[in-house]
């Protein structure tokens, strides 16, 4: 029976073999591979792709995995390789474990963009990254947001994703070198950096014991949205909105509430809208000859001026971040 | 862990399991039989869903992606044969490769990483052993509990890094081929056959099959429940440490969350190769035709870019409707 | 009988005081090393940790009792939170207690889904439930489209319930925890159906002997169980102040089962108290409030939730050996 079947399988599957017909295509076709589904970050990140193809007369599709797990994408990316798509645009969920594959679709002469953030490390697996903003500026960035909104005085701590997320160590990094560095903020104590894992209960949880650790808790920094979600809930729980100021990375729809409540007078981001809209032209632009991938390269892009290809071929679609309080909140909508 | 009570009850009056049945009907009922016509379906479906599917360089590349899930479920077709159950497998997978990684970078050498890997799946499988053998404790929540427990300690080992820098022969064993064919894919052929040999004509293959039917009959007939029971808990931790090898060399890399959710793609194979849930019915042909269907299944939505909330939405039903299918004809056919 | 009966009462007393004196002897430990830990603040913490579990345990620790599992509750929760804030974002003018009684029926359905299968087909409630988590979370991937209900479409008064309430300012759904848990202790203990199902667990084989109609008393758990994970999940959306598909209630059937087997529900059926469970939930709570207060990784939570289900499950089988052996027969023929 099981010799039988191995062979009726086999058989069956030559007759296959024939059945596979390269699909002949006209325009560009750009496939980008989320961290998971379900994450609201995304669906403005997808417009901007959406937008810009409507404009350049690409084909775009958005796939993603059910959970943001190392290997998740894998499979998603070997399907794009099959249906021979010419970009993959991937938000990478792990910065080694997609090496292989990324490097087999690069020998089959499909573009490779990093989008939103990098595979650091192995920046050889892939062609470029589009990042929102200069990575290095974030950390010093949101001290003296934060800094403006206690007066430069008193303890702060920091709520951040996972111990190893490899962006927000990055920020981190930036901020404690600020705090050490710069005498504006020299009456500011870090008192605590604690992680609560991008997951809404840890994060609340680690908020919750910071403000009963730290009774002179002046300021959280969250640099992740859930991170800065929960800590903005807390705050507004414990009615602690005056003493204890919430600031971060989050999107404008997850903060509008705190907003406008009070609970948080300011927080940052940048734009994913662009992100997308970036990585489009610049895709289309590269396969067509008009742009060239070389750090040092300036190219155009409509809307966001002139755009430069810096070192490691990574690419930024704006230079500082974006604040929104509630003068301008209302102005967003991702 | 209940309903067992329930199966037993349902068993028709022997009469009428004492009909003989035509012989095409023995065989078109049987759930091998509907496994490989699922998988028939199922092929077509998905040529039809996607021109990019039909293409058996791809097929067997995707095979790589769920090899480490079906090389489990091999083992894990045996061990609900017997009438246990373990969860744990894809957690044991994520512990032993995470020691493997943190063995590598403490510098004791691939061979050395591997051992400390194997060995740790051994010990796993025996912990879980003990848990139900010594303890007498039902497999189904003991193994919830080393579920939770095994990937909570690769978390606290591993950390949420990413662990790789191995050399370069270690890794990329999905991309090595022998006639074209991706090592794993070979290895899943020779691993089923010889499972399926000593579980359908050895002896002890006869008393893991007489332990799931009766475990009291299978001690009076003089079987030794307890140490087979105890070989198939080890084999159970030793199969998962080899597919953490396995995965560590296809990624490159090992992380804490390795294979997360994996246990439910372990128990879907053997749900659809047609292994009775309770245990003393199933066959590794079975559970080979089933990972192939799984495979199919999966790649056929993704390479189609059917949305994964779909995928997911079927993947439960499939196991749901597994299970009641294949009972209905365990119960239908009581030898 | 009643003597047997009255062997087991007193080693479950002495469970939940066991729990009772782990949880003293913890907090002062812990009070040790961070006095900070030993304040009200810490006690508002835990009772804010709690709830959701609490509830959701109550359902779960039935339906051990009953002699089943039910591993869908996470994706449950999932379900019914999403569905609750679709309507407030789809119909901004229903009134917050809308979203109870939507939330509640739905887990209801979701539940009695599983209570079908589980009795239509004669299957094992384990891998019935394993199903439904996947397919459950797949289903409400699809109705939602993937997309978060962003935190603006949720009423403030849902949101308020986490905060405050009349009754001494303690937070809502703090009161509904222990109400539910209350409530659950009068249907179990007092009244004809809750004893009914200790009898089915206890001995699936000789209830309809006594005249106990297995399925519909089986049916009544399941759905009160999605029910409950229904209520856990309104109370998420309260607590949290947003519902995103990928993330609300993933592994939160682990927490709860964690927390019941603590409390001392018997795997094998039959054997579960109220009180036991409640301690368990605080219990875990506590001690997830104590890691970030003793600045221990988050990373140690899920290893120590696995460790201690193991080591309930001995703690489990060491109170049967003592115990009456003879009335707790063997999980499998």
């Amino acid at each position: 029976m099981f010799r039988k079947s191995l062979v009726f399988g086999l058989a069956l599957g030559v007759s296959m073999a024939s059945g596979a017909a390269a699909f002949a295509q006209e325009s560009l076709s750009i496939v980008f591979v989320g961290k998971n589904t379900g994450n609201p970050y995304f669906d403005s990140l997808v417009q901007g792709f959406e937008d810009a193809c409507d404009v350049l007369g690409c084909e775009f599709e958005f796939v993603a995995p059910a959970t943001a797990e190392a290997t998740s994408q894998i499979p998603f990316i070997t399907a794009q390789i099959q249906r021979r798509v010419d970009v993959i645009a991937i938000s990478p969920n792990s910065p080694d474990a997609l090496n292989q594959v990324l490097d087999r679709a690069r020998q089959r002469g499909i573009l490779v963009l990093s989008v939103n953030g990098d595979i650091t490390g192995s920046e050889e697996f892939r062609d470029a990254a589009i990042l929102p903003t200069d990575f290095e500026k974030v950390g010093s960035d949101q001290v003296e947001m934060l800094g403006s909104l206690i007066n430069y005085e008193g303890e702060i701590a920091i709520l951040s994703a996972t111990t190893e997320a490899p962006d927000q160590n990055k920020w981190i990094v930036g901020m404690n070198e600020a705090l050490e560095n710069n005498p504006k903020y020299a009456k500011m104590t870090l008192v605590a950096t604690v992680y609560g894992d991008d997951q809404p209960e840890k994060s609340t949880t680690e908020a919750e014991a910071l403000l009963s650790t730290y009774p002179n808790l002046r300021g959280i920094i969250s640099p992740t949205t859930v991170g800065i979600a929960a800590s903005a809930q807390v705050v507004q729980s414990a009615n602690k909105a005056d003493q204890v100021k919430v600031t971060g990375l989050g999107t404008p729809n997850q903060m509008r509430p705190f907003i406008k409540d009070g609970t948080v007078e300011a927080f940052q981001l940048w734009s994913p809208y662009n992100e997308g809209w970036l990585a489009s032209y610049f895709a289309v632009g590269l396969k067509a000859g008009t742009i060239v991938n070389e750090v040092g390269a300036t190219f155009e892009v409509p809307n966001l001026g002139t755009i430069t290809i810096n070192e490691l071929n990574s690419i930024n679609t704006q230079a500082g971040l974006t604040t929104f309080n509630a003068d301008n909140i209302d102005d967003f909508n991702f | 862990m209940s309903g067992a009570e329930d199966a037993t009850t349902r068993t028709p009056p022997a009469a009428d399991a004492a009909t003989p049945r035509p012989r095409w009907q023995v065989i078109l009922v049987r759930p091998e039989t509907v496994t490989f016509l699922f998988l028939i379906v199922a092929t077509i479906g998905a040529s039809w869903l996607s021109p990019f599917f039909a293409d058996v360089r791809y097929i067997l590349e995707s095979f790589t992606f769920y090899f480490e899930f079906a090389i489990v479920a091999l083992i894990l077709t045996m061990v609900i044969i017997s009438g246990e159950i373990d969860l744990s497998a894809a957690s044991m997978m994520a512990l032993s490769a995470s020691l493997f990684g943190v063995a590598y970078q403490a510098g004791l050498g691939i061979p050395g990483a591997m051992a400390v890997s194997l060995l740790s799946g051994v010990l796993m499988g025996a912990f879980n052993g003990f848990l139900v053998i010594n303890m007498k404790l039902p497999s189904i929540i003991v193994t919830i509990g080393t579920l939770t427990l095994f990937r909570g300690l690769a978390q606290v080992i591993a950390g949420d890094k990413s662990i790789g820098k191995f050399p370069a022969w270690f890794i990329g064993i999905d991309y090595r081929f022998v006639f074209d064919v991706p090592i794993p894919v070979i290895v899943f052929l020779i691993v089923s056959l010889i499972l399926g040999i000593f579980l359908g004509t050895s002896a002890i293959g006869r008393q893991i099959y007489q332990i799931g039917t009766s475990p009291i009959a299978a001690r009076h007939a003089g079987i030794r429940v307890n140490r087979i029971k105890y070989g198939l808990f080890i084999a159970m931790g030793l199969v998962s440490s080899i597919a953490g090898l396995l995965a560590a060399s296809r990624l490159a890399s090992v992380r804490y969350d390795l294979a997360t959710g994996g246990e439910l793609q372990m128990v879907l194979i053997v749900m659809l190769g047609g292994t009775y849930i309770f245990g003393g019915r199933g066959t590794i042909l079975g559970t080979f035709l089933a990972a192939w269907l799984l495979v199919v299944i999966a790649t056929g939505m993704t390479v189609a870019n059917i949305p994964i909330n779909a995928q997911l939405t079927v993947l439960g039903l499939l196991l749901i409707v597994s299970i009641i299918a294949t009972n209905a004809i365990h119960v239908r056919t009581q030898r | 009988m009643n003597r047997i009966t009255g062997v087991i009462g007193a080693l479950l007393r002495r469970r939940a005081a066991g729990i009772a004196v782990m949880l003293l002897i913890f907090s002062l430990v812990v009070g040790l090393i961070q006095p900070r830990f030993l304040t009200p603040d810490t006690l508002r913490i835990v009772m804010l940790a709690i709830p959701l579990i609490m509830v959701a345990a109550m359902g779960q620790m039935m339906v051990l009792v009953s002699r089943h599992v039910d591993l869908s509750m996470g994706s449950m929760l999932g379900f019914t939170a999403i569905v609750a804030g679709m309507v407030f974002r789809d119909f901004p003018d229903v009134p917050w207690w809308v979203g109870f009684i939507v939330a509640i029926s739905t887990g209801a359905v979701l539940g009695l889904f599983n209570g079908l299968v589980v009795t239509i087909f004669k299957l094992p409630s384990i891998i019935v439930t394993l199903g439904t988590l996947s397919l459950f979370r797949g289903v409400l991937f699809l109705i939602s489209d993937a997309r978060q209900v962003d935190p603006q479409f949720i009423p403030s008064a849902l949101i308020q319930m986490s905060q405050t309430s009349p009754v001494f300012g303690i937070p809502g759904i703090v009161l509904i925890a222990f109400g539910v848990a209350f409530l659950t202790y009068l249907f179990l203990d007092h009244t004809r159906l809750g004893r009914q199902i200790y009898a089915i667990g206890s001995n699936p084989a000789a209830a309809p002997l006594r005249g106990i109609r297995v399925v519909p008393v089986t049916l009544l758990v399941f759905t009160l169980s999605g029910a409950l994970s229904g209520l856990a999940g309104i109370m998420y959306a309260s607590r949290f102040g947003y519902v995103n598909p990928s993330i609300t209630g993933v592994g939160f059937e682990f927490t709860v089962i964690a927390a019941v087997v603590i409390g001392g529900a018997s795997i094998n059926g039959g054997v579960g108290t109220v009180l036991g469970t409640v301690l368990g939930v605080i219990l875990l709570g506590t001690v997830s409030v104590a890691l970030p207060i003793l600045a221990v990784s988050a990373f140690w939570q899920d290893a120590i939730f696995g460790a201690v289900i193991v080591i309930a499950l001995l703690i489990d089988r060491s109170v049967r050996e003592r115990g009456a052996r003879s009335v707790v027969a063997g999980h499998r023929p």
